[in-house]
């Protein structure tokens, strides 16, 4: 498993614990459940873990291929610097957020699915990963190699006419050295 | 419109018959727990999310039970084998059994998360039942104690916790809420694993933790053992609820009003899920007698661009022509099988393999093979195989038209070959007239190998007579202005530059219009066979091809699309 990006498996099982967060914490407001509070916690906590989870980040080997609508959110999150970018900061926030959910039924999951966030984000924060924004690829710029339409303006190098004259009398005198290599087409 | 009715119409058919025992089971369990008389007094204190939690577990049960079936692939390669007679619609629908996997998880997950949130609700209300915030009668019930003359219908009995953490204090202290949380856990997690990007990129990780279904298993087939949705039995004389549901104090003072007495139903999910797990057992057992069994090296070779080429001989097996087998090396990894398209031809005595760097796995088999001194046997291998695909079916078609793009065009290599000793025998079962093969890669590299096939074919048709039976055309998607320079100064020469075979190579990516036509034109009676082993989205243009060009008039051309995927 040399090869594992665990910020990859980390950010899916956070955007997942959020909606799980988010789902048990509505749950326990609209039932109007005792410590209802800890679920309207559970909401707004989901709620931010979606949206910082969301954008996915740039892998460090190979293509990456972001969520649907992520370029705002990456905007944002990216805005933040070094807080979002690091996984140790990242694997903190999911471990205080889920602690309150643990106070009542309804966010119970959602806690214990963020934790394992955390855990996992933890582990790839040790490995030295770090959140990469997913930005356009800029039209690469086409090298200026000027106009084709524009002749060369000097003759290609040739040795002086004296040795390039034919001369009949002394063949073997008459051969030179070119003075660039030439070799063949490979 | 009849078009797609004849490529796609049997999944179709399948998908609604599915569907319609999901609505049958959810609406039935739902009525009964909603409408029964039993549940009376339990629907008293929880209203109508007895039956919001009822129907769903229903629907989870008969879900639970289909999500092993169609990973036990020796049982659907024995299926496969049996339905020789049903047509190639009814086989084909076996192509697709990790796509319906996937669509029974997607069901499994969507219930679970109704399941769970309706329990959620039930909790919270046993517990403001139990703590007498409701009206009397429901007192009265939460008050039932577990006695010898009563029994109890609200599962929460203590009140000496804390109100605000009863809810999880029952959780945490019943099978059923315990088992419900580890399973649902183990459900997360398999599932957040299982997505496209982890799977593709770090496969490990997919598999190892895919592995908790057997937590997820055991744990179902404990939930209900608790026995914690309570109904009311019939006692002797009876208590009737229309009568005695307002006189809740004179229970068990009166004749007509006995103490209510509640038991749990029986639970019903193990005998769902019972069969599908002993099938799945087996299975795995299969898979590890093959991993017992002796493999050869016949030969070992080294090909150019990191490919490495295995013959294996292993006693008893026999492969048909396409299909793949599963490699496990334990130096390598124990519990890993990785898939392999075959590239020798059932009528070889060895099987062959090619197998590209793409991947841990790959990289370090590579490595241990190039370690090797010469003519040495290499590390165990297990084989587990052959399992079926779609190109079983090739030789069935009067005209087959195989498009390989890249890597994919390794089942087309045991294909030819298999083909070409079929002639050479002239085998009957050969229904195949005419073949259009279409190679599409990026550039050569890493496909020598192959170029090296087609050219024995060629030189081997030509030698018969047959040049016209196999048409293939190359399309080197990779190309750049290098490319077109040396064609150009080249193009009058009778074999191809880049290939050295007789057709020429293409640059770019085929105009499917152009052979779809091609191939109507030159065959216009014939039901045509369509292959693809490729990306996803070729897939895809090819399947509206043959849709587009398919005649619904039988006696002309028509094309059925079939496709690999691993």
């Amino acid at each position: 498993m040399g090869k594992i990006e665990w910020a990859m498996w980390a950010n899916e099982q956070a955007l997942a614990s959020g909606l799980i967060y988010l789902t048990g914490g509505i749950v326990g407001v609209a039932g109007q459940f005792r410590g209802w509070q800890f679920a309207a916690f559970g909401v707004a906590a989901g709620v931010f873990v979606c949206l910082l989870e969301y954008p996915r980040s740039k892998r460090s080997k190979g293509t990456s291929v972001g969520r649907t609508g992520q370029y705002c959110f990456t905007v944002v999150v990216k805005a933040f610097g070094p807080l979002t970018r690091n996984y140790y900061v990242r694997a903190f926030i999911h471990a205080a957020l889920c602690v309150p959910g643990g106070f009542m039924l309804a966010t119970v999951l959602g806690c214990v699915c963020l934790g394992i966030a955390s855990i996992i984000y933890l582990v790839a924060a040790i490995r030295g990963e770090h959140w990469e924004p997913i930005l356009p690829r800029k039209p690469a710029q086409k090298p200026n190699v000027g106009s084709i339409n524009k002749p060369p303006q000097n003759p290609p190098p040739r040795p002086p006419p004296e040795t390039r004259r034919k001369r009949v009398e002394d063949l073997e005198g008459a051969a030179y050295d070119n003075a660039i290599n030439v070799t063949a087409d490979e | 419109m009849a078009n797609w009715i004849i490529n796609t119409g049997l999944t179709a058919f399948i998908l609604i018959v599915w569907m319609g025992i999901n609505t049958f089971l959810f609406v039935w369990f739902y009525l009964f727990y909603d409408l029964g008389d039993r549940f009376f007094y339990t629907r008293h204190l929880l209203g109508s999310a007895l039956a919001w939690a009822r129907a769903p577990a229903a629907v989870l049960n008969f879900n639970c039970m289909l999500i092993l079936l169609p990973v036990c692939r020796n049982l659907l390669s024995l299926l496969r084998g049996s339905f020789v007679c049903c047509g190639r619609s009814m086989r084909k629908q076996l192509d697709k059994n990790l796509s319906f996997h996937k669509l029974v998880a997607y069901m499994i997950a969507l219930m679970t998360a109704v399941h769970m949130i309706a329990h959620l609700l039930n909790v919270e209300w046993y517990n403001n039942s139990r703590r007498g915030v409701y009206d009397k009668l429901s007192t009265a019930l939460s008050n039932l104690e577990d006695t010898n003359s009563t029994t109890y219908l609200n599962p929460i009995r203590t009140t000496d916790v804390d109100a605000q953490q009863t809810p999880s204090y029952l959780v945490f202290t019943t099978i059923a809420g315990l088992t419900g949380v580890i399973i649902t856990l183990a459900l997360i997690l398999i599932i957040t694993s299982s997505m496209e990007v982890i799977r593709r990129s770090y496969f490990e990780v997919f598999w190892y933790t895919h592995h908790l279904f057997i937590i997820f298993f055991a744990g179902l087939v404990f939930h209900g053992a608790g026995r914690i949705v309570r109904g009311q039995v019939t006692t002797d004389p009876p208590h009737n609820f229309t009568l005695c549901k307002d006189r809740s104090d004179e229970w068990g003072k009166i004749p007509e009003c006995p103490i209510p007495q509640f038991a749990g139903g029986f639970p019903q999910t193990w005998m769902w899920v019972i069969g599908p797990m002993v099938l799945y057992l087996c299975e795995r057992l299969l898979r590890f007698i093959r991993y017992m069994q002796t493999v050869k090296y016949r030969k070992i070779v080294m090909r150019p661009s990191k490919v490495l080429e295995l013959q294996l001989v292993k006693n008893g097996f026999k492969m048909e022509v396409g299909q793949y087998v599963f490699l496990n090396c334990p130096v390598i990894s124990q519990l890993e099988w990785h898939p392999f398209t075959m590239t020798s031809a059932p009528e070889e005595d060895f099987l062959s393999i090619h197998i590209r760097s793409a991947g841990d796995w790959t990289d370090k088999l590579i490595s241990i093979m190039q370690q090797l001194p010469e003519g040495a046997q290499g590390p165990k291998m297990g084989v587990d195989g052959p399992f079926g695909t779609a190109s079983e079916d090739v030789f069935d078609y009067e005209v087959a038209m195989l498009v390989g793009a890249g890597i994919g065009v390794t089942p087309f290599a045991s294909i030819l070959k298999s083909i070409w000793y079929k002639f050479k025998d002239s085998n009957p079962k050969l229904r195949t007239r005419k073949i259009y093969f279409y190679w599409l890669c990026r550039e050569t590299h890493a496909f020598e190998w192959f170029v090296d096939l087609l050219q024995v074919l060629e030189r081997e048709m030509e030698e018969r007579g047959m040049a016209d039976f196999l048409t293939y055309k190359l399309f080197l998607t990779g190309w750049d202005q290098s490319h077109t320079d040396y064609e150009g100064a080249n193009f009058d020469k009778d074999t191809d530059v880049v290939t050295g075979l007789r057709q020429k190579t293409n640059y770019g990516r085929p105009v499917w219009d152009k052979e779809f036509e091609q191939v109507r034109k030159e065959n216009p009676t014939s039901v045509v066979g369509t292959f693809l082993c490729g990306p996803e989205a070729l897939a895809k243009v090819l399947e509206k091809k043959c849709a587009k060009y398919s005649d619904v008039d039988p006696r002309k051309t028509k094309f059925y699309f079939n496709k690999e995927n691993f």
